[in-house]
């Protein structure tokens, strides 16, 4: 059968489920658990509305549970464990945590991961608020938006490749054809370098691709909140002698706040998690290794199911609380 | 003294033409009410004073100081807007001190000041929260206590007190009052679409209508002696009947045969060679009385409304009559009317001449 048709039957018999599904559970309720008729009519009614937000709650909640929750125990089982070659496991404890914390590999990603996140959701959602203010009012403001938009509609790993081509470099006596290089010769420099090699300084180079990505996700959320501000409050500033830095800094940002926060923390949702752009880019190589990598690293090249989930383990340690701020954040802004 | 001097005065919209040939003179300590209808330019005219919207043409004065292109704040103006505009992350005291601050006021000139208006609008117990902690009415004294802080030479007030319900607007209304009492060297410009509003609180009103002013006056002087018929049936409520009628007889006093009938003597004085012309005789439903004899209009009541202090007869009309039907109100509680046909009359000097729409009036 040709893909497409396949990919379409699977559409066609994926949706008819779910109606099926709706449609059956609700009949069996109102019909034959507990029928509006008889002597009980209203109690039956009554149950039934009971019972009808779970029925529509059901599916989603199997889903979650089959591919959210197991997996978060089980893989809090295996980081607890140790993989006897030829099958079976033994109770490890603690030991896979200090193993991982003996490594200064890993280390060197917790460090990585804390620059990125100090630094990403800060100038990302900072050149957010900027372009969002900047565009407002002029007549090519769209069309500048929907550009710097565009590169959220790009795969982290297609982002990282056009970077990677950005950094590209060629033997001195080629030309260069990575950007930066190219620019760095025309200013004056004489050997091309290799950017992403370079210590430290290549996290940074990293961090740009992302940043480039959710200064996007910020602008666009950030602009409808500041649309949303009421206009008579910026007419009263003006009024009161403000001057357009002291409207946008001590009007403007303290009414989006509650936004602002909630940006700030979905990107750092992001960053913590982030994986394909270093996997793409440098695979962790010159000391730029993030914590979701060296999971990877662990789990499927090391086959070091143990140690691997442990480093899962952390990941989900360090999200956590920022994920319950963010949706608390998201609540009061909502209010 | 002359404090703000608007000379033909235009604003424009690309091709939309808002407002044109705007002159007003306004004295220090006046309270000078705009009316008018809905989309005239009231806010327009109030904005362009305040300098959030361009003027495009004519010049604005204020103090003999011309102000186009000065920037708003350094005007001498404030403003209070209809939506309070307060900023809402700011707690009461730090609202009315914004515009001090960014003065760089020394901080103890600036708590005084704050002080000073809270006691006027009794907002002390309320210094340290949020706007949304506060009921609309406070929050208005709050708009209207930045202000105040300021302590400008002109206050201009954009419809308000329309936010608030019936109760807290004729509260705020006589605080509005009392307030311009205790500044008496203050100037107010106040837009409002309430006609009580705006005869209790004004000095003069400025009717403003088809892109311009059609009168201004004292309330007593546009209730009494309108210029012309927009302004007649705009003050007052319900409207002044107007009544088509041609004039039978000049002189000191004028007397017009109506087309419906009646006979209507007005004192306003005529030319012979006014004989014959064809006017409307404007008479406000309060100037009606109850006659026996020679009537100015006669009809059928075709329903009444009992207010208490006065009734209100609403006369039937003729079938494809256009025009408005006449309304009479009587003082005190009238029985028994519905239905019934009644003769009434003015009093002479009650009765407004209007030829093209602009009164004759000498
Ligand atoms: N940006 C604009 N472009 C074109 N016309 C405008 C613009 N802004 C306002 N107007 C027009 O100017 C006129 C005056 O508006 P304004 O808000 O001053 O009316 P208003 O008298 O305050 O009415 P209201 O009593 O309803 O508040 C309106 O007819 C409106 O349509
Ligand atoms: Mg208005």
């Amino acid at each position: 059968m040709h893909p497409a048709i396949q990919g379409l039957l699977t559409i066609a018999i994926g949706v008819s489920a779910c109606v099926g599904y709706f449609y059956l559970s609700n009949q069996i309720l109102d019909k034959v658990l507990f029928p509006p008729r008889g002597p009980n009519a209203g109690r039956n009614i009554n149950r039934a509305n009971m019972i009808r937000p779970w029925l529509f709650l059901f599916p989603a909640l199997a889903a979650l549970g089959l591919y959210l929750a197991y997996p978060v125990v089980e893989t809090l089982r295996l980081s607890l464990t140790d993989r006897v070659p030829g099958g079976g496991y033994t109770w490890a404890g603690l030991d896979n945590y200090i193993q991982m914390a003996n490594e200064p590999k890993f280390w060197e990603a917790m460090r990585n991961n804390m620059l990125w996140l100090i630094v990403v959701p800060a100038m990302s959602t900072a050149f957010g608020l900027l372009v969002a203010q900047l565009t407002d009012r002029i007549r090519w403001g769209n069309l500048a938006k929907s550009l710097i938009f565009m590169p959220m509609a790009i795969s982290f790993v297609g982002a990282s490749v056009i970077w990677k081509l950005v950094y590209d470099t060629r033997p001195a006596e080629q030309d260069q054809i990575g950007m930066l290089n190219a620019l760095y010769i025309f200013f004056g420099g004489t050997d091309p370098q290799t950017w992403l090699t370079i210590p430290f300084w290549n996290n940074f180079f990293l961090m740009i691709v992302l940043v480039w990505i959710q200064t996007g996700f910020a602008m666009v959320i950030l602009s409808a909140a500041l649309r949303g501000i009421p206009e008579e409050t910026v007419e009263a500033a003006v009024l009161d002698g403000a001057n357009p830095f002291q409207i946008f800094f001590r009007i403007k940002v303290p009414q989006i706040k509650t936004t602002i926060l909630v940006v700030w923390t979905t990107i750092t949702i992001t960053v913590l998690k982030v994986f394909d752009i270093v996997f793409a880019m440098t695979n962790g190589q010159w000391e730029t290794q993030v914590l979701a990598n060296y999971m990877y690293d662990k789990l499927f090249r090391a086959n070091d199911w143990g140690v691997g989930s442990a480093s899962a383990m952390v990941i989900m340690l360090l999200v956590a609380p920022i994920l319950v701020w963010n949706v608390r954040n998201a609540r009061k802004e909502m209010e | 003294m002359s404090e703000l001097k608007l000379t033909d005065v235009a604003k424009t919209y690309g091709p939309v033409k808002v407002l044109k040939d705007i002159n007003l003179d306004i004295q220090t300590g006046e309270l000078i009410v705009f009316v008018g209808p809905s989309g005239c330019g009231k806010s327009t005219l109030l904005r362009m004073i305040a300098g959030l919207e361009k003027i495009s043409g004519g010049t604005l004065e204020i103090e003999g100081q011309v102000m186009n292109d000065v920037p708003p704040a350094q005007r001498g103006i404030a403003m209070v807007f209809q939506s309070y505009a307060l900023y809402p992350h700011m707690t009461v005291r730090e609202n009315m001190a914004f515009a001090l601050k960014i003065a760089k006021v020394p901080a103890a000139e600036i708590d005084a000041a704050v002080k000073r208006a809270a006691q006027i609008l009794q907002l002390e117990p309320f210094l340290d929260r949020l706007p949304k902690a506060l009921s609309g009415g406070q929050r208005q004294r709050v708009a209207i206590g930045r202000a105040i802080v300021r302590d400008p030479k002109v206050y201009l007030f954009d419809e308000p007190l329309s936010n608030l319900d019936a109760a807290l607007r004729v509260a705020t209304r006589i605080e509005i009052a009392r307030l311009k009492e205790a500044m008496p060297d203050s100037t107010m410009i106040y837009v409002t679409h309430d006609q009580v509003e705006a005869m209790t609180l004004a000095s003069r009103i400025v009717v403003l209508a088809n892109k311009g002013i059609a009168q201004v006056g004292t309330p007593l002087e546009l209730y009494e002696t309108p210029d012309n018929e927009f302004v007649a049936q705009f003050i007052g409520s319900p409207s002044m009947n107007l009544l088509p009628g041609k004039i039978t007889q000049t002189g000191p006093q004028t007397t017009v045969q109506l087309d419906g009938g009646g006979v209507a003597v007005s004192t306003i004085p005529t030319q012979p060679e006014d004989q014959g012309r064809s006017v409307n005789v404007g008479i406000r439903p309060e100037d009606f009385v109850l006659t026996e004899d020679a009537p100015v209009f006669q009809g059928c009541v075709d329903f009444t409304e009992a207010l208490g202090e006065v009734t209100l007869l609403y006369f039937a009309k003729e079938k494809d009559d256009a025009s408005e039907a006449v309304i009479a109100k009587l003082p005190g509680i009238q029985r028994n009317l519905r239905g019934q046909t009644v003769s009434v009359a003015a009093a002479p000097e009650k009765v407004h001449l209007f030829s093209n729409g602009q009164s004759m009036r000498p």
